[in-house]
């Protein structure tokens, strides 16, 4: 699979301040890319610069095989954090302003207003001013205005925030549905549980750098701690902790279960499961298994605190 | 360049639906007008008639300050000589009276001098003290001329007034209300562009002002470049701003012409003057009239109405790109006050420049200059056209004034670049210059 964009050691500098230092990505043509970070990681910064709304003091960008260039403005749609529209102006003169920006005919940006207003149930929203809307509903609309054009590069920068969960599903449909048309989506968010849901790739930015890349699995698998969670009924306690405390590292766990059983979390390093499955099996009954896989937000939690850890030791 | 014509168009819409625009278009005429009949009905009022109380022990000028006491006079005179001066002064503290002229007895009228008292609770206007000044000189004068035997009439009759005649060096004749015309026509425009740079200046601050608290701005900025953004709407605006002074002086003049038929009957031909009479004036005012008219069509209309048009837009679009940088360095509009005052005192400087220097020495070196300087010229070089101005100094000014255009435009778009970025903060002089090199 090629990339659609590909960021080569950009470096922003405000002032003194840098916001992105020699930060690199690949985005995978066709993917939902997850990009994360804490407030003020630089991701704005990043983002600002692959619209070109600010350039790069060093690096590239390239997009679809090609440095990145004016012309480019027309394929990518975006979704800013800080939400708004003309307050005054009527909803579909707006919509049609903001699609020929993007650089569709009137009549072409009209013909994709209806089938989007159609398909979201919006048409009666046609000659209201963006004052009278709700905010979620101002939403939906700016939601429309970053995809009329069809673009191959999409940014969303927290695209769920200000959504009632039946509006966040619609949106999370289309995002998908857009997926399958062929977009590659960038999705800049702290909704971790959307990220886990959505992305099939994510980086996190912390600090100006960039300290993790990848497909989700195998983030993951780089960060798995090879322990288990592990349910058991026995009526030897004592012998059962004895047998595993030889061999592996145990701490008390808590699940929910429907069995009054013993709940441990048991660190296995580099024995394989089975050796573990042996010595349970043979001491009780087993009613839970599991391997406890890091979630992206205890990656997240877990990244950003020991770089604030290296960070005061330096 | 079909995006720059996209945002105009969308500059231009919004402001001219905007309520708080039709309705200044449609009420400032009235407003206008309404005033204009207002103050002249005020001035048409009497003023309230002042007694002042006169107490003359000389005997002598009593009268002639009794002569003055007309119909409809602002002052009635009352001579209290008998009075005395104590009672005299107690009455004006009660108001009776709101002064009071004291004129002591001396051996010798000329020793008046300096003795001559009002007492009033208020300070008297400039034109009663020279009146009263007027009316006691003339006499003691009268009187000095009377004792030294010289005939009064005969030298009235050896007075001579001379009135200039004014030539060009061309032989055109030209009339003395001439250079009033002038400094009318240039001062009009000249204050045409004030009010405009100011009115839709600020209207492209508060647009800029606008995106930035509504957020829409980092939409538009990944379509567009910032630059385009700029000029889309500092033309848009402009135009709106046309739009509005077009509409002005079309209502106000439909209006002013109402006006004058509605009130002003007894400038008609139905006033009550005899038909000869009428004739003679007539004549008379159509002869200078026609003068008027046939010098105004030798003022240099031509160049007047071009450099009227060059100033124009190079003024205003030098001025409203600093408004656009302003706007995006800011918030909210209470932040812009700081920056607006060095714009603002540039544009006071040329009118006043214009109505104080420029009239009295239309080509001295301080007119000159600031005919020159890019950011007076467009006022002082306005009001300098119609008295004739050495196109060498207009190149030069013009020349000037578009290559700091450029320079502007291109300093406003940097600050303008990141200012609209730029949120929560009311930033410094000393940021906005490092937002230059950022």
């Amino acid at each position: 699979m090629s990339n659609l964009l590909e960021v080569h050691n950009v470096v922003k500098q405000y002032g003194d301040y840098v916001a992105l230092n020699e930060v690199s990505l690949n985005v995978p043509k066709g993917s939902i890319y997850g990009l994360l970070g804490p407030n003020g990681a630089g991701k704005t910064s990043l983002i600002r610069i692959i619209n070109q709304i600010t350039l790069p003091d060093s690096g590239e960008v390239i997009l679809d095989g090609e440095k990145l260039q004016p012309k480019h403005v027309q394929t990518i749609g975006y979704l800013p954090e800080e939400r708004g529209l003309y307050s005054s102006m009527k909803v579909g003169e707006q919509c049609l302003y903001l699609a020929q920006m993007k650089g569709l005919s009137k009549a072409e940006a009209k013909k994709q207003l209806d089938y989007w207003f159609d398909r979201l149930g919006i048409q009666g929203w046609w000659n209201k001013k963006i004052q009278e809307l709700s905010k979620g509903m101002a939403q939906k609309i700016q939601f429309v205005v970053c995809v009329l054009h069809k673009p191959k590069l999409l940014i969303l920068d927290e695209p769920f925030s200000g959504f009632d969960p039946v509006n966040a599903n619609i949106i999370k449909d289309e995002i998908l549905a857009l997926k399958e048309q062929g977009s590659t989506i960038i999705f800049s968010t702290h909704r971790m549980e959307s990220v886990e849901e959505m992305c099939e790739h994510i980086a996190l930015i912390h600090k100006s750098n960039k300290l993790i890349e990848g497909r989700v699995a195998d983030v993951k698998r780089q960060f798995r701690s090879n322990s288990f969670e592990v349910g058991i009924l026995t009526n030897n306690v004592e012998g059962l902790m004895y047998d595993i405390t030889q061999k592996f590292t145990v701490s008390p766990a808590s699940f929910r279960s429907l069995n009054d059983d013993l709940k441990l979390n048991i660190e296995i390093g580099n024995a394989a499961p089975n050796e573990l499955l042996n010595v349970l099996t043979q001491r009780g009954q087993v009613t839970h298994f599991v391997e406890k896989i890091p979630s992206i937000n205890d990656i997240f939690i877990q990244t950003v605190t020991e770089n604030k850890k290296l960070n005061s030791n330096n | 360049m079909s995006i720059i014509s996209l945002i105009i168009k969308r500059e231009f819409v919004a402001k001219v639906r905007n309520k708080s625009f039709v309705v200044m278009t449609f009420l400032s005429p009235l407003l206008f007008v309404a005033i204009a009949v207002f103050i002249g009905y005020l001035s048409s009022m009497k003023a309230e008639t002042k007694r002042i109380a006169i107490h003359d022990e000389t005997g002598i000028f009593a009268t002639d300050f009794l002569k003055e006491n007309k119909k409809g006079a602002e002052f009635k005179y009352y001579n209290l000589s008998e009075i005395d001066v104590k009672a005299l002064k107690d009455s004006i503290t009660k108001e009776n009276f709101n002064g009071l002229i004291v004129i002591p007895k001396t051996a010798n009228v000329n020793d008046l001098e300096g003795k001559v008292e009002f007492i009033s609770n208020n300070s008297p206007s400039i034109s009663f003290i020279e009146n009263t000044q007027d009316i006691i000189g003339e006499k003691i004068t009268k009187l000095n001329l009377e004792e030294a035997k010289l005939d009064t009439l005969a030298i009235q009759k050896a007075q001579s007034k001379v009135n200039i005649h004014l030539v060009k060096a061309s032989g055109e004749e030209s009339l003395k209300g001439l250079n009033e015309i002038k400094i009318g026509i240039g001062g009009a425009f000249g204050y045409l562009i004030m009010m405009f740079i100011i009115i839709y200046g600020n209207m492209v601050m508060r647009s800029v002002i606008e995106e930035k608290t509504n957020r829409i701005i980092e939409i538009i900025i990944s379509s567009v470049k910032p630059f385009q953004l700029m000029i889309g709407k500092i033309v848009g605006t402009s135009l709106a701003g046309i739009l509005q002074f077009m509409i002005w002086a079309i209502i106000g003049l439909g209006l002013m012409f109402a006006a004058s038929a509605f009130f002003g009957v007894n400038v008609g031909p139905t006033a009550r003057i005899s038909p000869e009479m009428m004739q003679t004036a007539q004549h008379e005012f159509s002869g200078s009239a026609q003068m008027y008219i046939a010098e105004m069509w030798n003022l240099p209309i031509a160049s007047i109405l071009i450099g009227f048009v060059i100033y124009f837009i190079g003024g205003y679009f030098l001025y409203s790109s600093f408004y656009a940088a302003i706007g995006a360095a800011v918030d909210n509009q209470t932040d812009s006050q700081q920056f607006l005052l060095p714009i603002i005192m540039p544009l006071i400087l040329s009118v006043y420049i214009g109505f104080f220097t420029v009239v009295n020495d239309p080509h001295g070196s301080i007119a000159v200059i600031f005919s020159m300087i890019p950011l007076t010229s467009p006022i002082v070089m306005l009001m300098r056209i119609p008295f004739g101005v050495p196109w060498w100094q207009i190149a030069i000014s013009v020349s000037l004034l578009f290559a700091t255009f450029f320079f502007v435009v291109w300093f406003a778009a940097k600050i303008y670049r990141v200012g609209i970025l730029m949120y929560g903060k009311k930033p410094s002089w000393k940021e906005l210059y490092k937002w230059l090199k950022y």
